[in-house]
C-alpha cells in the first residue's frame, strides 16, 4: 500500500478541475438516469447513479457538529474537522482525515482512514498528549463513533461495492421534499463485522441523493432512522447533506449532525494524508 | 544533600531556549502578520493520592495534594503549511518540591513544504507500538515525578527534518542539549528509599548536558505491517543510579549518565480485531553490548453481548539479555492488560493491568477509570499495588508506595 504518490495527487487535482468544467453537462446525464426492470440490478442502477453524480469530487475540507440527545433530553456535544481526498483507484474507497476538537478533553485527537471495499479499512489514530500515532483495528464497523448514535459504518463512504441491492417501489419522498418521488431500495452489506442485515434506502429521483435511511438490527429489526436534510449544490454538481438527523428507536436516544464550512478544490494531495500528517494535523 | 545550589531550570535551559526562542521569534512575527488560526486550549487538574502504607521515610506522609495545569496555544498560517506550538506545563505539589516544576513540553516552529516538514524548539516524539514498556521510545527524557510509568515526558530541545517517499518516511534529529530526568525528594511519594543526588550528577561525555546527540529514523506501511527502524547516538536518557555519598556523608544514588550507541525497530502488524507488536533495541554502552525486546498481541472483542461495550485484551512480555538486573526491572516479565470501554457519551473506560517477574515472582497491580462529567470535566482514578517484590528488584523501593490517585481535570 502505498502511503506517498505525488504524481498521483496531482492527478487528482486535474481531475478536480475537469470536473468542474464538465459539470452542466454531467447534470444533466444524471437526469436521464435509464434504469433496468429487473428488482436487482435495478437496485444496483440506482445506487451506481448516486455514486456517480459524486465521481470527481477532488477533495472537501468541512467541519461537523454533532449533538447527542438521551432519552431525557440531555444533550452533549461532538465537533471535529475533516478532510475528504478522492481516491482514483475505484478498487479502494477515499482517504478521510478527522480532527477532533470537542469534547475538550480529545482536543486534537485524530483519525486517518483508507477506506476499503470489503476488506477491513486501514486506520491510525493520533493520540496528542504522548505524540503517538497508532495502527488500530477497523473491524469494529457496528461502534458508536464517539458515543453518538452514528456507528463506524454509517460514515464510511458508501461504495457501490459495499453492498448488495433490490429496488422495492417508487413513493413520495419522506417530508420536506414530499412533492418529489423516490425509489425505494434495499442494500444489504457485503463487508464483514456490519451491525446490519439490510438498510432500506429512500433516493430522490431528481438529484439521486439519498433522503432517508432505516437501520435494521442483525435480529432484522428496524433499529435507526437516518434523514438528510439542507442539501446544498457545490461547483453546480457535488450535493451534500448539512442536517443529518439519526433517531435510535429503540432506545429513544438520538443525534443530530450538522456540517458547516464545506470546501472544494482545496489541492489536497496524498501528502496530506500520510501518518506523519496526521501528526500535524489540525 | 544541599539542593540549594541546584542551578535552575532557566539556567539549564538557556542553550535550549537560544534557537527555539529565536525561531519562535520570527515565527510569531510571520504570524501576526499572516492572520494566523490561533487556538488556545488547555486543563487545570487538581490531585489526591492516598498512600495504603505507612511510609519508609520520615518526611513521607499518607496523603499528598498536587495541582496540574498545562496551557496549549497554537498558531497555523500559510495553508497549514506553518506553525507554532507553545505548549507550558505546570505542577504544584504540596509535600515534594521536586515534584513542583514547570517544564516547556513543546515550543516549536514547524513548516511543511511538499514532502517535507522541518521543526526547530522544544518538541515531543513518541517512537513503537507497545503498550506496558516503552523499550525503543528514547528522544525525549522521562518526567518521573508526574508518574512511575514511564509516560510522561519532558520537552526535548531540536531540530528535525522529516521527508515521505514511495518508499518511506525518514526524519532525522539533531538533539543539542540533553534533559535530565526528575526525580521525587525525600518527602516525595513514590521514591526511592535511597535519595537520589542531582547535585552530583555525573557524565560519561566530558561535554555533559552539552553532548550534540543525534538520531535517525526510517517508518512505513507495508499492507498489514507498520514498520519503524531508528538509529540513536549520543546521551542514553535513562541513567545508570550509583550509590554514593552526599556532602553530608549519607547514602544517596547518584545518576550517571552514559554514552550509547543503539539501533532499535519497532513493528506491527494488524489482521482483523488482532494486532501482533514486537519492538527492541540493540545498544553499545559503557563497553557492553545489551539487547533488549518486548513483543505481545492486543485483541478487542468488539460490540460484547450485543452491547455497544468492547473489552480490549493485552498480553506482552519483556525480555533483556542481561537477565535480572540491578539496572531494569523488567528483564523478564510479563504484562497483562484488560480494558473495558461502554462507547458510551461520556468516554468511560476502564483498565485493570498486572505486570509479573517471572525471575522473583514479584508482581505490580494497576486499576484505572475515567470518565467525562458534563461537557468539560474529565475524572481519573489509579490505583498502583506492588506485591512480593524482593530487595534486589529495582522497584523495590517503590514497594511501600501503594497509592489510590485521583485526578478531576477542568479543561477550557
Amino acid at each position: 500500500m502505498r502511503i506517498q504518490d505525488l504524481p498521483r495527487g496531482r492527478v487528482v487535482a486535474a481531475v478536480a478541475l475537469a470536473a468542474l468544467i464538465l459539470a452542466p453537462a454531467t447534470v444533466r446525464a444524471a437526469d436521464s438516469v435509464s434504469l433496468p426492470d429487473d428488482p436487482t440490478a435495478k437496485g444496483l442502477a440506482i445506487a451506481e447513479a448516486t455514486d456517480r453524480s459524486n465521481q470527481g469530487f477532488g477533495d472537501t475540507k468541512a467541519s461537523m457538529k454533532m449533538i447527542l440527545e438521551n432519552a431525557y433530553g440531555e444533550t452533549s456535544e461532538r465537533e471535529l474537522r475533516s478532510m475528504t481526498l478522492e481516491n482514483p483507484n475505484t478498487e479502494e474507497g477515499d482517504w478521510t482525515l478527522n480532527v477532533f476538537d470537542k469534547p475538550r478533553d480529545v482536543d486534537g485527537t485524530a483519525l486517518l482512514t483508507y477506506a476499503k471495499i470489503l476488506d477491513p479499512d486501514d486506520q491510525w489514530m493520533y493520540l496528542p498528549a504522548v505524540k503517538r500515532v497508532k495502527r488500530i483495528s477497523s473491524v469494529n464497523k457496528s461502534g458508536p463513533f464517539m458515543g453518538s448514535e452514528f456507528a463506524f459504518e454509517d460514515f464510511s463512504s458508501t461504495e457501490v461495492g459495499k453492498y448488495s441491492y433490490k429496488w422495492l417501489r417508487d413513493e413520495a419522498c419522506p417530508a420536506p421534499v414530499a412533492d418529489r418521488t423516490c425509489h425505494v431500495t434495499e442494500r444489504y452489506p457485503e463487508y464483514e463485522h456490519s451491525g446490519y442485515t439490510r438498510q432500506v434506502v429512500w433516493t430522490d429521483t431528481t438529484d439521486y441523493q439519498p433522503r432517508r435511511i432505516q437501520y435494521f438490527d442483525r435480529k432484522d429489526e428496524l433499529l435507526k432512522t437516518l434523514t438528510f436534510d439542507d442539501y446544498r449544490l457545490y461547483l453546480d454538481k457535488f450535493w451534500r447533506a448539512h442536517d443529518l438527523f439519526m433517531e435510535n428507536v429503540v432506545t429513544g436516544k438520538s443525534t443530530r449532525l450538522t456540517w458547516q464550512e464545506y470546501s472544494f478544490g482545496n489541492g489536497l494531495t496524498e501528502n496530506d494524508f500520510s501518518t506523519n500528517a496526521l501528526k500535524r494535523a489540525r | 544533600m544541599d539542593r540549594g545550589n541546584r542551578p535552575g531550570w532557566g539556567f539549564e535551559m538557556r542553550f535550549g531556549t537560544i534557537g527555539a526562542g529565536m525561531a519562535l521569534a520570527v515565527a510569531m512575527t510571520a504570524a501576526a502578520a499572516e492572520a494566523a488560526e490561533i487556538s488556545v486550549t488547555g486543563y487545570v487538574e487538581p490531585e489526591l493520592q492516598v498512600f495504603t502504607q505507612s511510609a519508609s521515610g520520615a518526611e513521607q506522609r499518607r496523603w499528598n495534594t498536587s495541582v496540574a495545569a498545562e496551557v496549549t496555544y497554537e498558531a497555523f498560517w500559510d495553508n497549514s503549511n506553518q506553525w507554532i506550538v507553545v505548549n507550558p506545563f505546570l505542577r504544584w505539589d504540596l509535600r515534594d518540591g521536586e515534584r513542583t516544576h514547570v517544564d516547556m513540553r513543546e515550543a516549536k516552529y514547524a513548516r511543511v513544504v511538499d514532502n517535507w516538514e522541518f521543526r526547530i524548539g522544544l518538541d515531543k516524539v513518541f517512537w513503537g507500538v507497545t503498550e506496558a514498556v516503552h523499550l525503543v521510545d528514547i528522544i525525549n527524557q522521562t518526567d518521573f515525578v508526574e508518574s512511575i510509568d514511564g509516560e510522561e515526558k519532558l520537552g526535548q530541545p531540536m531540530a528535525s527534518v522529516s521527508s515521505t517517499w514511495e518508499i518511506g518516511t525518514f526524519t532525522g534529529y539533531l538533539l543539542p542539549y540533553f534533559r535530565e530526568r526528575t526525580f521525587a525528594s525525600l518527602s516525595g511519594r513514590p521514591a526511592f528509599d535511597i535519595p537520589v543526588d542531582e547535585t552530583q550528577t555525573k557524565y560519561e561525555s566530558g561535554a555533559k548536558r552539552q553532548h550534540l546527540d543525534f538520531a535517525l529514523r526510517y517508518s512505513n506501511t507495508f499492507d498489514i505491517w507498520d514498520v519503524g527502524f531508528s538509529y540513536f547516538r549520543g546521551t542514553n536518557r535513562n541513567p545508570v543510579m550509583i550509590p554514593g555519598l552526599d556532602s553530608g556523608g549519607r547514602l544517596v544514588l547518584i545518576p550517571f549518565y552514559a554514552q550509547t550507541d543503539r539501533v532499535s525497530t519497532d513493528i506491527q502488524a494488524t489482521s482483523g480485531a488482532w494486532l501482533y507488536k514486537l519492538e527492541g533495541f540493540w545498544q553499545d554502552q559503557l563497553d557492553e553490548q545489551n539487547l533488549q525486546a518486548t513483543g505481545g498481541i492486543e485483541y478487542t472483542l468488539f460490540g460484547i453481548f450485543d452491547t455497544p461495550s468492547d473489552i480490549g485484551l493485552v498480553a506482552e512480555y519483556v525480555w533483556d539479555d542481561r537477565g535480572a538486573n540491578s539496572q531494569n526491572p523488567f528483564a523478564n516479565d510479563v504484562f497483562l492488560g484488560l480494558r473495558w470501554t461502554p462507547n458510551d457519551a461520556a468516554s468511560t473506560a476502564i483498565l485493570a493491568g498486572t505486570t509479573v517477574d517471572l525471575d522473583t515472582q514479584a508482581f505490580g497491580l494497576s486499576l484505572e477509570a475515567e470518565r467525562r462529567f458534563g461537557e468539560d470535566y474529565f475524572v481519573s482514578l489509579e490505583t498502583r499495588f506492588f506485591g512480593n517484590v524482593p530487595r534486589s528488584d529495582p522497584i523495590f523501593s517503590n514497594s511501600d508506595d501503594d497509592f489510590i490517585q485521583l485526578r478531576i481535570a477542568r479543561h477550557f
